[in-house]
């Protein structure tokens, strides 16, 4: 192996955000969201599981409404925030052929 | 799909357990159509991974030859650590470097499910990526078909079946909808793990360096303690051809007590100490994510209605300890389902009953047999938080004690060492315990 390439395989990795993370996912994205979420349930809710269970940052409290934000576009779609938190979240699949398509798992 | 045709067999998700069913029901000439959500077969699907293959060497014998396969797994390690600390059990064996090569393939499952569709479609299934099955139908309480979404919202394409059989994985929405999963067996944090992962691109000869392997050779490392913060779940790495797969699960309750978030745990794991080092000049191409069931024998859902059938990870069928094999139990279930359908077409009579010769091949194999006997392992887990989150890191560090290098005598040493073992662990209990872990893993 050459110098060069030897030291790039030392090298300590970057550390990577999940907006760097979701970046790298192929999607084919739907215009429709298919999550819904019970806003009167996730403000009675003092600390849903959802804005952290979440793998792929989908849930946000909009801090001035106390409204969740749904960032449907990020979801990864393995289902944890319906099971986290049932009365708040009803998931349903994307639209067949929609969402992630994974390339490299 | 011709509207009026009716299918012997509807499968609805085109992974391992879905597409085993297909090609044992299209073998015996049953007529079988495959649905799937994905772009493609394997779009979805995810899993640590290795591909464990006794039943799939049955289905295509010379798989070893055609399949997308990365490498074989002939080293398996289980590691302890502790937030400072690593201990660890390696078993390389060179008969695993041999066929059948311990039925152990590291496979990039959106290269490995798309080949296994069309093997299913050589033999004469149908397969339809890109639609995705909303609900079930039904007739007098019994399951005759499927309704796939159609393209206007709100319209549905009904698609008639003698039966379906739901292989949708661990987010089986329709197994719910078939009124199978009820109760302790409903989907619920106690009884699912979420895992992400991340692929890493390396260099084909870092990996081999690294990794002490050579030519299609491959590892599986596991992680416990404080690799996910002592919760109930593991790390992991699989060695790929050019890439390796990196990633941590955990239960969602115990996510949820301790109120942590997959990737933060993630990058702690990827920066342990013992761990970082094997990651050195990676670059990751893709994150994902999937849930898993781990659901001991008494909360598995039924897994035969009228007309329908439970298989693979929507049924809930893994082994639930360090065996995995994951992937077999999958397949072997879809196996078994397509026989009973092909018995019941024999008969004509598609109904619980006569499906039901399903449950009785799944507990008479493997199957059954190892998530029978593995029943306690969680239940154990969960009653010992303090085993994986203090006892078992504790050991690490013990055994850093006992090599620490002094001029202290070693009787005195050794004798120090014993003591703070029992404090820790408290000598009843510990025996005790160590029962326990021994039903509940041995």
């Amino acid at each position: 192996m050459s110098e060069e390439k030897w030291k790039e395989a030392i090298t300590p990795p970057k550390k990577l955000s999940l907006e760097d993370r979701l970046y790298l996912v192929k999607r084919k994205l739907d215009k429709i969201s298919h999550i819904e979420v019970d806003q009167e349930a996730f403000k009675r809710a003092k600390d849903p599981a959802i804005l952290y269970i979440c793998p792929a940052k989908v849930y946000e409290r909009n801090e001035e409404t106390g409204e969740c934000i749904v960032n449907f576009e990020n979801c990864l779609e393995c289902g944890t925030c319906q099971v986290a938190c049932p009365d708040i979240v009803r998931w349903k699949n994307p639209m067949g052929g929609f969402g992630v398509s994974y390339r490299y798992s | 799909m011709a509207d009026e045709e009716k299918f012997d067999a509807i499968i609805v998700g085109a992974g391992p357990s879905g597409i085993a069913s297909a090609l044992t029901l299209a073998k015996a000439g049953l007529s079988v159509v495959v649905l799937e959500r994905g772009e493609y077969p394997g779009a979805k699907n995810l899993f640590g991974g290795i591909l464990f293959t006794t039943i799939l060497a049955k289905l295509i014998p010379n798989f070893t030859e055609e399949a997308p396969l990365e490498r074989h797994i002939v080293t398996r390690r289980f590691s302890l650590l502790s937030k400072e600390g690593e201990l660890a059990v390696n078993l390389r064996n060179e008969q695993f470097n041999r066929p059948p090569f311990n039925h152990s393939f590291t496979v990039i499952r959106s290269r490995f499910d798309r080949w296994f569709a069309e093997k299913a479609e050589e033999a004469g299934a149908e397969v339809y990526p890109g639609v995705v099955v909303d609900d079930l139908i039904f007739e007098n309480g019994k399951v005759v078909g499927i309704k796939a979404r159609g393209e206007r919202e709100g319209t549905y394409d009904e698609l008639y079946g003698n039966c379906v059989i739901i292989a949708e994985g661990a987010n089986s929405l329709l197994a719910e909808r078939a009124g199978l999963r009820k109760e302790k067996s409903k989907m619920s944090p106690e009884n699912r793990v979420t895992a992400v992962k991340e692929v890493i691109k390396l260099l084909r000869e870092v990996i081999e360096d690294r990794f002490h392997i050579k030519d299609n050779e491959g590892i599986a490392y596991e992680y416990f303690g404080e690799a996910v913060s002592g919760m109930i779940g593991s790390g992991f790495i699989y060695t790929n051809k050019d890439t390796i797969s990196v990633g941590v699960g955990c239960l969602i309750s115990d996510l949820m007590e301790k109120r942590m978030t997959l990737y933060d745990l993630l990058d702690a794991f990827k920066a342990h100490p013992a761990v970082a080092p094997l990651l050195r000049g990676g670059e990751v191409i893709e994150y994902s994510t999937h849930m898993i069931p781990e659901e001991s024998y008494d909360e598995l859902p039924e897994l035969v209605g009228d007309g329908v059938l439970l298989v693979g990870d929507a049924a809930g069928l893994i082994n639930p300890s360090f065996f995995h094999e994951v992937t077999n139990l999958a397949m072997a279930s879809g196996v078994f389902a397509g026989e009973a359908v092909i018995e019941a077409k024999e008969k004509g009579d598609f109904s619980k009953e006569t499906l039901s010769s399903y449950r009785k091949k799944l507990e008479d194999s493997f199957v059954l047999k190892d998530i029978k006997k593995y029943r306690r392992f969680i239940r154990f887990l969960k009653d010992n938080p303090e085993f994986l989150s203090d006892q078992l890191p504790f050991v690490v560090d013990l055994a850093a004690s006992f090599f620490t290098v002094s001029e202290t005598p070693k009787e005195e040493v050794v004798r120090d060492v014993i003591k703070r073992f029992r404090k820790k662990m408290g000598t009843f209990s510990l025996l005790k315990r160590l029962w326990q872990a021994k039903r509940a893993m041995l």
